[in-house]
């Protein structure tokens, strides 16, 4: 990559990216881990699953190590281990308190890590190898794994949409929910699995380690942007889309790695977000000033409520 | 008899051993008293985040040149602390934490990358030590400082123990008999930054939680009563150390972090099947008895106390 230059003429640019057929799967693949990781991290936040969530992006890590050691694709121990994990985490977590259940997540996690440095131990020359399976790589993805990627997104989605308004139904009122007849449990272990396949799939680009900032600083965005439902979780998917991008782009025409320019720019939108947020609270509200802030709203507004309850329970 | 004797002198007369032990056994004590105050106040999310910054911190190090254990030190420290002031209002929300670590994590990347790209000497398994842990690598004076740190973190988490529980069981009822609870929250988040550095040390950056999460979540499904449970963890984690380091030297290709990890988890996963098997004989959990225990060791300290109901303001015996 020592022949390309950046250019200000960004068709130019792009154009000179795009002839790279690495770089057009890069693009696809974080095109797609983008939306899935905003709308799996806006119900994540919204859930307060944010160790948890955490807790499987690093359970790929010794899946995919133990998918090399065995031979196996990477894909599949990626799978394997963070829907392993979710069930785990599912089944025998909840029921005994918050406490005990971050004590399990906390032991799942650590020992599937050091499960994972076993498996480089045991694999001879692993040091390439490790960091991009922590780090991430836009350099290796493949035709094939683009289209399991889409496949998994495509059905991940499709899931959410059809669950989208009961989940967040129970996410919101756990209580109210079950006596409407939502199957608060279930929701629950669904969801996590849910969380395990859209991370196991943005480990793929993003690393093992790094599938965090995109599922929650984007999310966490919106979040301080708006509390309505839907737009929350589109703003979640522009930003997370627009992260992508840039920083795709960025790190193609700089030496650093791609992992600091996506968690760099997503911090920085969040960081301006929660800062713009915080001035306007500030500012004193007057009813004929702030017309243009007005539509606003906030968290504490009532419209998650009422925009979910009616027609939840049926 | 004395065969099992002797290879334990064998295997401590190798100096790396002996180091890895006494290092090992005092940041053990520290993270399983820590520990289960973490589990406790239901703050593992942030022994979670200062993993990742400890990461960061000896990368920084490395790649400025400074030594990885100061960077590690002071970016530990740091964040520990500015999560206490993030968290003036009551507890730092998740999303905050997640989003704050996850872009150190980021900045972790860059330094490995300036790290191994830039200096030319540089010790291509720098990443993956820190990430997973070089206990057998330590040498005399490292394996010394950090024994004295680990003892320090422990005496200090003894000291303050009983109104840490106290303000952990119930803050605003210990914040108006006098517990400077702000004070103490702030301390205890120092005490973790200070553990997640040195364990750091010896399982590595990203196995942490191995040793602050699982002996402490062992320990309270074993017991109910606040100091008893702080003394199961400690020993869960200490004896997790000695077990694991042992296995490893048995079996070579058994990196020591895994094995340490793989203790723990075992006696984990043990404690839960028992707490579980245990439970099944009474319909449900008595929380009543655990509330009168819990009190009974803040104001007694023993364990051995008859059934007391619980009487929370007695102004007789408080001072």
């Amino acid at each position: 990559m020592d022949d390309v230059t950046f250019t200000w003429n960004l068709l130019a640019d792009i154009q000179q990216m795009w002839a790279l057929p690495f770089m057009v799967n890069a693009f696809r693949a974080g095109t797609m881990v983008a939306v899935l990781a905003a709308a799996i991290g806006w119900f994540m936040a919204t859930r307060g699953q944010a160790f948890a969530g955490h807790t499987l992006a690093l359970v790929g890590f010794p899946g995919a190590a133990g998918a090399v050691l065995l031979g196996l694709p990477v894909t599949a121990g990626y799978f394997a281990f963070c829907a392993a994990a979710a069930l785990v985490i599912g089944t025998v977590g909840p029921g005994r308190g918050r406490a005990e259940e971050s004590a399990l997540i906390g032991t799942v996690q650590a020992f599937a890590l050091a499960c994972g440095f076993l498996f480089i131990a045991l694999y001879h020359g692993f040091l390439s190898g490790t960091s991009a399976l922590l780090f991430g790589s836009f350099l290796g993805i493949t035709t094939e794994q683009v289209r399991v990627l889409a496949g998994i997104a495509v059905a991940v989605l499709a899931v959410l949409a059809l669950l989208g308004r009961r989940l967040l139904f129970a996410s919101v009122d756990p209580g109210v929910a079950r006596a409407r007849g939502v199957p608060v449990r279930l929701m629950d272990v669904a969801f996590l699995l849910l969380l395990a396949a859209a991370v196991a799939s943005s480990a793929l680009i993003t690393g093992a380690l790094l599938v965090f900032a995109l599922l929650v600083l984007p999310a966490a965005t919106a979040q301080q942007i708006t509390a309505r439902p839907a737009i929350g979780l589109a703003l979640a998917a522009v930003l997370a889309l627009v992260t992508v991008w840039v920083a795709l782009t960025v790190s193609f025409f700089t030496p650093y790695p791609l992992g600091f320019w996506l968690t760099s720019l997503a911090f920085g939108l969040y960081v301006l977000a929660a800062g713009s947020r915080a001035l306007a609270q500030r500012l004193p509200r007057r009813p004929g000033r702030s017309a243009g802030s007005s539509p606003r709203v906030r968290p504490s507004s009532p419209a998650t409520g009422g925009s979910i309850a009616p027609g939840a329970g049926s | 008899m004395t065969a099992p004797w002797d290879a334990l002198r064998e295997m401590l007369s190798h100096p790396f051993m002996a180091h890895a032990f006494l290092a090992g056994t005092f940041v053990a004590l520290a993270a399983g008293l820590v520990g289960y105050f973490l589990v406790q106040r239901g703050q593992v999310f942030t022994g979670d985040a200062l993993s990742h910054v400890a990461f960061t911190g000896a990368l920084a190090g490395l790649a400025f040149g400074v030594s990885a254990t100061a960077g590690l030190l002071v970016a530990t420290l740091l964040v520990a602390l500015a999560l206490g002031v993030l968290g003036r209002r009551g507890r730092p929300d998740d999303v905050v934490i997640g989003g704050v670590f996850a872009w150190v994590l980021g900045l972790g990347v860059l330094f490995l990358s300036l790290y191994t790209t830039r200096r030319s000497g540089a010790n291509g398994t720098a990443g993956v030590n820190v990430l997973f842990g070089s206990v057998l690598g330590l040498d005399a004076g490292a394996a010394l400082v950090t024994a004295v740190v680990g003892l320090a973190v422990g005496a200090t988490m003894l000291a303050l123990a009983r109104p840490l529980l106290f303000a952990t069981m119930d803050e605003a009822v210990a914040a108006a008999r006098g517990v400077p609870v702000r004070v103490l929250g702030f301390a205890f988040l120092g005490l973790v930054g200070l553990t997640a550095a040195e364990a750091t040390r010896v399982v590595g950056a990203l196995l942490i939680l191995g040793l602050l999460a699982t002996p402490a979540g062992a320990a309270v499904r074993l017991s109910a009563r606040p100091l008893r449970a702080l003394g199961i963890s400690a020993g869960i984690a200490v004896g997790s150390v000695w077990v694991g380091l042992t296995a490893s030297y048995a079996v070579p290709h058994l990196p020591p972090s895994f094995s340490v990890l793989a203790v723990a988890t075992a006696v984990y996963a043990l404690a839960s099947a028992v707490s579980a098997l245990r439970d099944r004989g009474r319909p449900f959990r008595p929380s009543v008895s655990d509330a009168s225990a819990t009190l009974a060791d803040l104001h007694l300290g023993g364990s051995d106390v008859p059934d007391r109901s619980p009487r929370p303001a007695d102004p007789s015996r408080s001072r």
